[in-house]
């Protein structure tokens, strides 16, 4: 009887929780158990209209993708996306904050507002102007590159080159949000150790390496974090811009998932990728965060 | 003298400075450059080469066969029913910000952290799921079923969170002792105490809402759904080869977010500095 009048003499920031509490448990928790049990399930639209038709295959579907060429081909090109994408996002954000931060004149805070444009830019938009911009026959590029007498490439055409174009194309997405956390950042660096390190005689080189990049460490380290996440779930630009093709060159696992789930309907292997693909996320990040242990602190 | 010479230094840095990041945005901003000159071409000059940098002959046809050729009123409609409420997802955000700032109460601790976790879980492995939830609750193919799994996000928790936890204690405690109740101390005191972090929030619910693609593409079977992204996608299916009429789509969905960004962009600044990212 206590508890019970306890309770509602403390009901208050339980009703202030309990839309978001609700609406995280029913769309993200109850889901992620969900999404484990149906991964050792042959659940597919048959089993969706009557759940009499599924049934538990244990570690099948597991199995199946260990020996699926596309999820491999996928699992390579995310790594792929990974590898060049994360150091060039993290390179030109930084770069640019740095630049952005020299002045505070009307001047850069337009080029801070056009840096960070892209990336409040609708995908499907993006991908609309940048599938345009790639065309081989009518695209800007190669018409700017046929001016300097080089052959029309085929932008989306070809595995590799088309990677690439979609690589491209995600950095320039991609380098508006890193930029502004850089910029915040930077602001937040006390100018007395500037200017301490001039009166030391330090030059601009040895205060960028020596004082701004170690302050920058806990920013360096979120965005490595956060952009390393994104990219192993590369997903939008792929799908719209070439659906995985040509010849599943630029297929990420991500869209594996997406096409067996809603292309395919096999609901029950697509989540059995999704839990590799969670696997390796968690994988990634506990690296890092054990790399940034090892880190002395400031 | 040295001061001078230093000073001269600076002087030409500084325009080097300037002129790099000229350039580097005007790289940048050939994409948005390229779309609004090329949706107002006619269907005869997007193809023409070499491609013209201005349109020679204007034309607004591309943006009315939007309207007319395509459905894009009503997904107008469907996208900005979307913005409006998903403005209740931020509501309900700032309430559990609160509730996690200003309250004592049991399991606080484990919910927050429960919280935070699902930041971590990917689109991906729940996308499945949730489908098959809402499947389940028959609200698969309807306005419901796109917005309620998107209402509450829990970096948007953590950042009212820590907002909040700035207010003292004394402003809540001295209008308890006048005797307002809960609920009218968080509408009528805390909100407006609030304004900058609803101001950041709300651009960034704004922008998300308006850009929103995939959920209503899974969830929206018919067309009467449709969103703008899902009808840009569906247009540069069905016109693959009119540009014109893809870029006036593309600038027609972009333009009005580069608007509300130009007007709020200092708040978006400030936010992420707020937000103690240092």
């Amino acid at each position: 009887m206590g508890t019970v009048k306890n309770l509602m003499k403390n009901r208050h920031p339980y009703i202030f929780i309990a839309p978001a509490i609700i609406i995280l448990t029913v769309f993200s928790i109850i889901p992620i158990v969900v999404a484990l049990f149906i991964s050792f399930t042959d659940l597919n639209l048959k089993g969706l209209a009557d759940w009499s038709n599924i049934s538990f295959i244990g570690l099948e579907n597991y199995a199946s993708l260990l020996s699926d060429e596309v999820f491999h081909r996928s699992i390579f090109n995310t790594f792929f996306y990974v590898i060049f994408g994360v150091p060039l996002v993290i390179f030109f954000s930084l770069s640019i904050a740095l630049l952005l931060n020299y002045g505070s004149s009307l001047l850069f805070k337009i080029f801070r507002g056009v840096y960070y444009m892209p990336s409040i830019t609708n995908i499907i938009a993006v991908a609309v102007v940048w599938g345009y911009l790639y065309n081989t026959e009518y695209g800007l590029i190669n018409y700017l590159l046929s001016l300097v007498h080089v052959d029309k490439i085929p932008w989306l055409g070809e595995p590799t080159i088309a990677k690439i174009s979609l690589i491209i194309l995600a950095v320039w997405k991609g380098i508006g949000i890193n930029m502004i956390i850089f910029l915040a950042a930077l602001q937040g660096i006390p100018k007395m150790y500037y200017e301490a390190a001039e009166i030391d005689g330090a030059n601009r080189f040895q205060r960028l390496f020596y004082i701004t990049i170690p302050l920058l460490r806990f920013a360096i380290f979120f965005v490595t974090v956060t952009t390393l996440i994104g990219w192993l779930q590369f997903f939008e630009e792929p799908f719209i811009m070439t659906k995985g093709g040509p010849l599943d060159g630029t297929i990420s696992m991500s869209l594996f998932i997406y096409k067996n789930g809603f292309q395919f309907s096999e609901f029950g292997y697509a989540a059995a990728g999704s839990f590799v693909l969670f696997i390796f996320i968690i994988i990634v990040t506990l690296l890092q965060f054990k790399l940034r242990k090892s880190d002395t602190d400031y | 003298m040295n001061n001078k010479k230093s000073k001269i230094k600076l002087r030409i840095e500084k325009i080097v400075v300037s002129i790099v990041l000229v350039l580097g945005g005007l790289l940048v901003s050939i994409p948005f450059i390229w779309m609004i000159t090329s949706s107002f071409k006619p269907e005869s000059e997007i193809l023409q080469v070499p491609p013209t940098l201005f349109p020679q002959n204007p034309t607004l046809e591309n943006y009315i066969n939007l309207f007319s050729n395509m459905n894009f009123g009503l997904y107008l409609r469907n996208t900005v029913i979307i913005v409006l409420l998903s403005f209740l997802g931020l509501l309900f955000n700032a309430m559990a910000g609160y509730a996690f700032a200003k309250y004592d109460f049991k399991g606080k601790n484990k919910l927050f952290i429960l919280i935070l976790a699902t930041m971590m879980i990917p689109a991906q492995v729940t996308m499945i799921p949730v489908y098959l939830i809402l499947n389940e609750l028959g609200l698969t193919n309807t306005m419901t079923g796109i917005i309620l799994p998107g209402l509450a996000a829990a970096f948007g928790i953590f950042l009212f969170r820590q907002f909040m936890a700035t207010i003292p204690d004394d402003l809540i405690e001295a209008a308890r002792l006048d005797g307002a109740n809960e609920f009218y101390i968080f509408f009528k005191l805390i909100v407006p105490v609030c304004k900058p972090i609803f101001a950041v929030q709300g651009i960034l619910t704004f922008i998300g809402s308006w850009n929103s693609f995939l959920w209503p593409l899974i969830i929206a079977n018919d067309e009467r759904l449709y969103t703008l992204s899902v009808g840009l996608s569906l247009l540069k299916g069905q016109y693959a080869n009119n540009f014109a009429l893809q870029m006036a789509g593309a600038a027609f969905m972009v333009v009005p977010i580069i608007i509300i960004f130009a007007f709020f962009q200092k708040y978006i600044v400030e936010g992420f500095t707020m937000s103690g990212m240092k």
